[in-house]
């Protein structure tokens, strides 16, 4: 069975056919050719493959293609808003909180996911919404330092604004 | 300690990497993120069984699935004769090669593959597979070095013959190497100790780990050229031996580097890319295939498993007068395993008059092994430095103490052979003794370890082209896959010899086309040899650019100097030239500024780290946690402090998995149990704290700017600084990894049945 699919995906509104077994993430990558988002199991244990789902954090490997009806998906491709950075993107480069990089855009939009909710996190709340995420480069030591330079730099922000 | 002031502009500097935005945007392309028009997905069959002769395979069945388009087997594959080959910096025998990527008479693991199918779609494609009939007859496996050592152990290759003298009447056996090394008189020397202490230890398979499974495109045209899309540690190795297992021309081969998403030696080989090929070929379409993470873990190369046995006596002033170890390592289905590489590096930080190493490269029915990190170091140094915590305390002496003590220098005869240059394992014992982690108070259950490693640095070759625009930016054109930020050491040596700002270059890794040959990223050499290339090459563009300043000028090129990325007349009277400049008038002055380095880099230097680690066990459930971690290294000089610490970091945070979780295990079947990021715990940011570093720069002089390799000894010490950190705390030493809370939990039971102290293993 296929369906067609309408959603919103990193604020364009997409439409799309899928096979009913097809889960979001082979969606996002093999039919609208959105490959930032990646896959390292399949099975919902490395996070490499996260997305926001009407904001909620998501492993798009375990969600059905079909279940995003209606719903608006960001990806990694969606952080950055036209040409500026999200802060958390920019944090990563600042912090050299990537390695080869795989991990990267599952770690940014878990991070996101935390921040859209808590903007002043301690190290531990930084280490527990990420531990859904492996990152097998970096001991994760940069990744969490650049989380809290991100929420610093948002809250300081926010301040300002 | 990275000294705050430097001779240099960029070198040292934190700069943001080149690659970077296209990683936090999701731009940048890996290995499974090429997408080509009429594209077809492949799979792969893989053994069920751990040990079989093929008799039939009847593929009539799966080409009548609809969708299916090329059915590939051993048939497909031409034979290749036993050649052993150096690959990069370990050594390959290209017939191993070719059957461990497609079997042949055999399947000698679960998960070994037995035939490629492409078709349209993936469940096409799975269906054809599903199809196919494969005939075994299955015959017993051995799983363990203990089983395949066994007197009547099912032999695996009826034509392996041990290099030893008794070999020949032995007959074939699993003992595929033995790795002799002997330097003194050992045993008169344990005679002569004042403590001799000898321990077994016993160490599980683990993988690699890295987040992005193999990946290829291959699209292979009706002139028999094929375009290969992959990612791994050395797109030139993977033409390489792409091209000998298929009997190709590697000229036939271009093979494009994707980004790679981690590799840590298990990409140092090939699995799919000859598939690919062979199946793009024979359907006229370009073939995906990509590993699913259990394939992953069936099919790509743990790290080996291993049996240790070390002894070390040591005078009561602390001197060690004599060492032995014997080493067991499981190579897999293939032999080839890092022992010959334990061996050399076992005792190799130390200054030990009499040495006795034997290692044994054992084959079995389990995936072939690959390189991981570091090979064979890391097991080498859980046991001899394990040993060594007990010689210091044997001696009341403190643990750093008694490395200092031992510890090899400039001058030094190493145990593998040559006399070391200038290195900095004393440095990095120091930075740890200095260090405030070595003083702070620990509390009730709470213990520290210490521990050091060592590991060479691999030179081999490396090619590196500058182009010098008409903007006066410059292109690196690399041809060694950068993994952890080498392209911004590249770019910061580049803007150093240039003179320009580090955002005027721009460093692409190229395909095997655009640049000349390059080994692998492994061996932690590409900053060191690769960044040589580029060195090199920059200084023939400034040799260039003085040249056409001279032409401009119309002076002698020995009056023009380089200096601040200008060309400066020695008299101070001509206005100075930028490179920008220079190269708006490059068309008038000689033509377009380029230059190409193609060398072998000499000089490599060698590395140490030292580390100590604060746990806390919790003695009702054996879970240890690490409290706190600090790691020095000697990295010669840090080009990028940042991608150090990273290397650093990530070699400490892949020992701690190794430590305390990490594991092959397998049933009677010889069917991985674990075979899922779930099962096989790797750590995660909530199981580790902030890993402190402390880079430390014993210049290496035969780099010049005195880069040590800095992507691997990080691994070498860390098991043992954990288990010498758990045996502080609990008084109990463990010999097996991983250290899991199961294993702990037992042996403090085991204690409190006996009510002493004693250590177990
Ligand atoms: S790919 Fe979805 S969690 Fe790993
Ligand atoms: S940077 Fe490589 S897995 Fe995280």
């Amino acid at each position: 069975m296929r369906s067609h699919v309408t959603c919103t995906i990193n604020g364009d509104e997409v439409e799309f056919l899928v096979d009913d077994r097809q889960t979001l993430l082979d969606a996002l990558r093999d039919e609208l050719q959105l490959t930032g988002t990646k896959e390292g199991c399949a099975t919902g244990d490395c996070g490499a493959c996260s997305v926001l789902i009407d904001g909620r954090l998501n492993c798009s490997c375990l969600v059905f293609a079909r279940e995003v009806e209606g719903a608006d998906v960001l990806t990694v491709e969606g952080l950055a808003d036209a040409d500026h950075l999200h802060p958390i993107q920019h944090a990563f480069l600042e912090g050299a909180a990537l390695q080869c990089g795989i991990c990267t855009p599952g770690l940014l939009v878990a991070a996101k996911a935390l921040l859209d909710r808590n903007l002043k996190p301690t190290e531990e709340e930084v280490r527990y919404a990420i531990a859904g995420n492996l990152c097998r480069c970096t001991g994760y030591d940069k990744v969490v330092r650049s989380i809290l330079d991100a929420a610093a730099e948002m809250r300081d922000s926010a301040v300002v604004s | 300690m990275t000294a705050d002031v430097t001779p240099y502009k960029w070198v040292g500097t934190r700069s943001i990497r080149p690659d970077g935005l296209e990683k936090v945007t999701g731009r940048a392309r890996f290995g499974a993120d090429y997408h080509l028009p009429g594209m077809l997905v492949g799979v792969v069959l893989r053994s069920p069984h751990a040990h079989a002769t093929i008799r039939s395979i009847d593929t009539s069945a799966a080409l009548e699935v609809p969708g299916v388009k090329a059915v590939i087997t051993r048939d497909d594959f031409p034979e290749i004769t036993s050649e052993e080959a150096m690959s990069g910096e370990s050594v390959v025998d290209y017939r191993d090669l070719s059957r461990n990527i497609m079997a042949r008479d055999k399947v000698l693991y679960i998960g070994h593959p037995v035939a490629a199918i492409a078709a349209t779609t993936r469940r096409a494609a799975e269906e054809g597979a599903r199809a196919i009939a494969v005939d075994y007859e299955v015959h017993p496996h051995v799983l363990t070095v203990d089983e395949a050592m066994a007197p009547d152990a099912p032999i695996l290759h009826h034509d392996l013959i041990t290099n030893d003298p008794e070999a020949e009447t032995r007959g074939p056996s699993n003992v595929g190497k033995r790795h002799f090394f002997d330097r003194g008189n050992v045993r008169a020397a344990f005679d002569e100790s004042d403590v001799v202490i000898e321990r077994e230890f016993k160490i599980r398979p683990v993988h690699q780990g890295y987040i992005e499974p193999h990946a290829v495109v291959a699209d292979t045209d009706e002139d028999g050229r094929s375009v290969v899309w992959c990612s791994s540690q050395g797109h030139f190795l993977v033409r390489t031996l792409t091209a000998t297992v298929l009997k190709w021309e590697p000229s036939r081969l271009k093979v494009v580097p994707a980004e790679i998403g981690g590799g840590f030696g298990g990409k140092t080989t090939i699995y799919l890319e000859p598939l690919a090929i062979i199946l793009s070929a024979r359907a006229g379409r370009p073939v995906k295939l990509v590993m699913s993470r259990q394939e992953v873990f069936q099919a790509s190369g743990p790290n080996p498993g291993a049996r240790v046995r070390v002894t070390i006596g040591a005078n009561s002033d602390g001197t060690i007068i004599g060492a032995e170890a014997w080493m067991a390592f499981e190579a897999g289905a293939f032999p080839g395993s890092a022992v010959g590489a334990a061996c050399q590096t076992v005792f190799a930080p130390y200054d030990i008059p009499n040495v006795g190493i034997e290692g044994l490269d054992v084959v079995l029915n389990t995936p072939k092994a690959a390189a991981y990190r570091a090979p064979g170091a890391p097991i080498a140094a859980f046991a001899v430095e394990t040993v060594l915590d007990e010689v210091a305390e044997a001696l009341s002496l403190d643990p750093i103490e008694l490395r200092y003590r031992n510890a090899a220098e400039e001058g030094v005869a190493s145990t593998y052979g040559p006399t070391f240059k200038r290195i900095g394992f004393k440095e990095t014992l120091e930075a740890i003794r200095s260090h405030a982690h070595h003083a702070a108070p620990l509390k009730a259950n709470q213990g520290r370890g210490v521990a050091s490693g060592f590991w060479f640095n691999a030179g081999l070759d490396s090619t590196a082209t500058v182009n010098i625009h008409e903007d006066g930016t410059a292109s690196l054109l690399i041809g060694s896959p950068d993994i952890g930020g080498s392209r911004a050491s590249m770019a910061l040596m580049a803007a150093e010899e240039l003179g320009i700002d580090q955002e005027r270059i721009r460093p692409s890794i190229v395909d095997t086309d655009s640049v000349g040959f390059n080994d692998v990223t492994g061996g932690s050499r590409t900053t060191f040899a690769t960044g040589m290339a580029v060195v090199e090459a920059c200084r023939d563009v400034v040799a260039t650019a003085r040249q056409r300043a001279a032409t401009l000028w119309a002076v002698d090129v020995e009056e023009v100097e380089w200096q601040g990325g200008r060309a400066q007349h020695l008299s101070g009277s001509k206005p100075p030239l930028t490179l920008t400049e220079i190269a708006r008038s490059a068309a008038k002055t000689g033509g377009p500024i380029a230059a190409t380095a193609a060398l072998t880099a000499r000089g490599v230097g060698v590395a140490f780290s030292t580390q100590i680690c604060d746990v806390e066990v919790d003695p009702e459930t054996g879970h240890v946690k690490i409290l706190r971690y600090t790691i020095a290294q000697d990295a010669g000089r840090a080009i990028h402090p940042s991608y150090v610490e990273g290397q650093m970091q990530g070699g400490v945070a892949q020992g701690i998995g190794w430590a305390l979780n990490e594991e092959y295990v397998y049933d009677e079947t010889g069917r991985m149990e674990n075979s899922s990021f779930l099962d096989y715990r790797m750590p995660v940011a909530s199981d580790l704290p902030m890993i402190d570093t402390v880079i430390v720069e014993v210049p290496n002089p035969g780099h010049p700017y005195g880069v040590r390799g800095v992507g691997e000894v990080g691994i070498v010490p860390t098991t043992a600084a954990i288990a010498n950190a758990i045996y502080d705390a609990t008084g109990i030493r463990m010999r097996e990894l991983p250290m899991s809370a199961v294993r702990v939990h037992s042996a403090i039971e085991r204690r409190s049945d006996d009510g002493t102290r004693t250590p177990v293993g």
